[in-house]
């Protein structure tokens, strides 16, 4: 008899690891989103595609990257183009499904920043900026983010949009003609949160096991609603977790 | 042409110039860049995609004026001490900062590379990136009146890469990830490569990426000049020293140390490091 215990990141990396589908396509950031890729890829989607900011197309990597462009990727890869062809040919041109995002803040519409805490020109924080994720929040056809849920971390307002989210609300990626449907998921430690259809806010639409609302409510600096009928994440299996486990060195 | 690593730094840099040391992830011009702190150059608008911990040496070295870039961190460790000090605390100089995506850097070079002014994209709408650099504008397209983001070229007074081999006229020969070495070689005045190694003759390799002779000015050797990024097919990325550089680079104390040590040390030898490169070829 054993009891499956798993840690709140391990939680939020199968949860985002389920927002993958065998098939898609996927471009990776490093961290937490290409862990949970790799997780995805190696239990429900082997053939899921994916594709680091480095130029690697479908690599299979043995091993989780330290960065987005380690050897292994390139070795592991169906083809290796040039960056600008990356950006160009093929997240400019609509040809990813789901692009994977970590954040330092996001707000109620789900703009990021990874850039400044504080003002811009006289910054509290200076962040690494936006490398690829403006366009791939952009272009891609669904985003998915994933980060740890703090009030420092889950603003009213970002100080500084590095990447739109839904923008001020309804209409605005129309607008601004992003071609994207931008982030339809948040995943956190805590829980799952979804941008509302009609008002394009995020609303916690679910918790992970062991969490209340109200916790996840005094964890974000916005009031917070909460979907009726909130779901319980399905707890993470053993499959997913040893796989988890040798990915990360943590079994 | 193929000259001593520390003699063609001496020729193509000098104090004030535009200076695009690339490589994303996989050969990074180390070496070079150690070269640069060595002589002591000052005022440099450095120019990267992806400004790692060379780059966080050379502002903390207070090389550089400007630097302009879309992501400056330390990958998959976190975030640059030295740039962050310079941006935050003007230490050792201030740094000005010019800041794009990986997307808007890479067509500035595209465009560079291919003599125009500007470039194109469908980038920016809707950040806050636009309002902080006046060379990010929009242009409206005169066939379909889409509105699109329009950059200025790049074309930097010198293009510094790190490639794994030259023939000896000093045509190079690059692969595994190449990143936007090529582009941002042809769009430089003067460009510079060090490689692994000189050898009689480039075998293709697939995927590679060949510089003419005629598009460079100089060449030279500097065997493991990528370290600790990785050289494909001759030596691995030493991932524990990206992990080190974080205490190193944090503290100004252990930072002068660091660079104290560097500046005291020779340039490395022209020569091939002896015993040969394990896992050399592919």
């Amino acid at each position: 008899m054993t009891t499956v215990a798993w840690t709140s990141d391990e939680i939020m990396t199968v949860t985002a690891s389920r927002s993958l589908c065998d098939g898609m396509s996927c471009f990776v950031g490093i961290g937490l989103p290409s862990t949970a890729a790799n997780l995805a890829r190696r239990t429900h989607a082997p053939g899921l595609w994916m594709i680091y900011e480095s130029g690697t197309l479908g690599t299979v990597p043995d091993r989780l990257p330290l960065s987005i462009g380690d050897g292994s990727l390139a070795d592991a890869a169906d083809t290796v183009v040039p960056v600008p062809e990356v950006f160009n040919y093929w997240l400019q041109a609509g040809r990813i499904d789901v692009g994977f995002l970590g954040a330092a803040q996001l707000d109620r519409y789900a703009n990021i920043n990874t850039t400044v805490i504080g003002d811009y020109a006289d910054p509290r924080v200076r962040l690494p900026g936006a490398g690829g994720a403006p366009e791939i929040a952009a272009s891609c056809r669904e985003v998915v983010v994933v980060m740890r849920h703090s009030r420092r971390a889950f603003v009213e307002r970002v100080d500084f949009v590095t990447s739109v989210g839904h923008g001020s609300g309804p209409g605005d990626r129309e607008r601004l003609g992003l071609r994207g449907a931008g982030p339809v998921r948040v995943i956190t430690d805590l829980g799952v949160l979804e941008p509302d259809p009609r008002t394009r806010e995020l609303v916690l639409t679910g918790v992970h096991p062991g969490v209340a609302a109200d916790e996840v409510r005094a964890a974000t600096g916005w009031d917070l609603a909460v979907a009726e009928g909130l779901e319980v994440t399905p707890e993470p299996t053993d499959a997913e977790l040893s796989v988890l486990r040798s990915l990360t060195g943590a079994a | 042409m193929i000259v001593p690593l520390d003699e063609a730094v001496r020729e193509l840099v000098h104090d004030g110039d535009t200076v695009a040391l690339e490589g994303f992830t996989h050969l990074i011009p180390v070496a070079a860049g150690h070269e640069i702190i060595r002589q002591g150059l000052r005022d440099l608008t450095l120019v990267r995609m992806t400004p790692d911990i060379v780059y966080d040496q050379l502002i903390g070295a207070g090389c550089a004026r400007k630097l302009v870039f879309s992501w400056g961190g330390n990958p998959g460790v976190g975030s640059l001490h030295r740039f962050r000090d310079a941006v935050t605390h003007g230490w050792p100089v201030p740094l000005e900062i010019e800041e794009h995506s990986h997307a808007g850097m890479a067509n500035r070079y595209v465009a560079g590379a291919s003599g125009l002014p500007f470039a194109i994209l469908r980038g920016y709408a809707g950040t806050d990136l636009i309002g902080n650099n006046p060379n990010i504008r929009t242009i409206t397209c005169p066939f379909s009146g889409q509105e699109l983001a329009a950059v200025p070229a790049i074309n930097p007074d010198v293009t510094v890469v790190h490639a794994q081999r030259a023939d000896r006229d000093g045509n190079v020969q690059l692969w595994g990830i190449t990143g936007v070495q090529k582009e941002a070689a042809l769009a430089a005045e003067r460009v510079l490569v060090t490689v692994e190694e000189v050898v009689d003759a480039l075998d293709p390799v697939p995927g590679q990426v060949v510089l003419p002779a005629r598009v460079l000015d100089r060449v030279s050797v500097a065997a493991g000049g990528a370290a600790p990024s990785y050289a494909h097919g001759y030596y691995e990325r030493d991932n524990e020293a990206y992990r080190a550089w974080d205490a190193i680079g944090r503290d100004r104390g252990a930072f002068t140390a660091w660079l104290a040590e560097l500046t005291a040390t020779a340039p490395p030898p022209a020569g091939p490091a002896a015993p040969e490169p394990a896992g050399r070829g592919l």
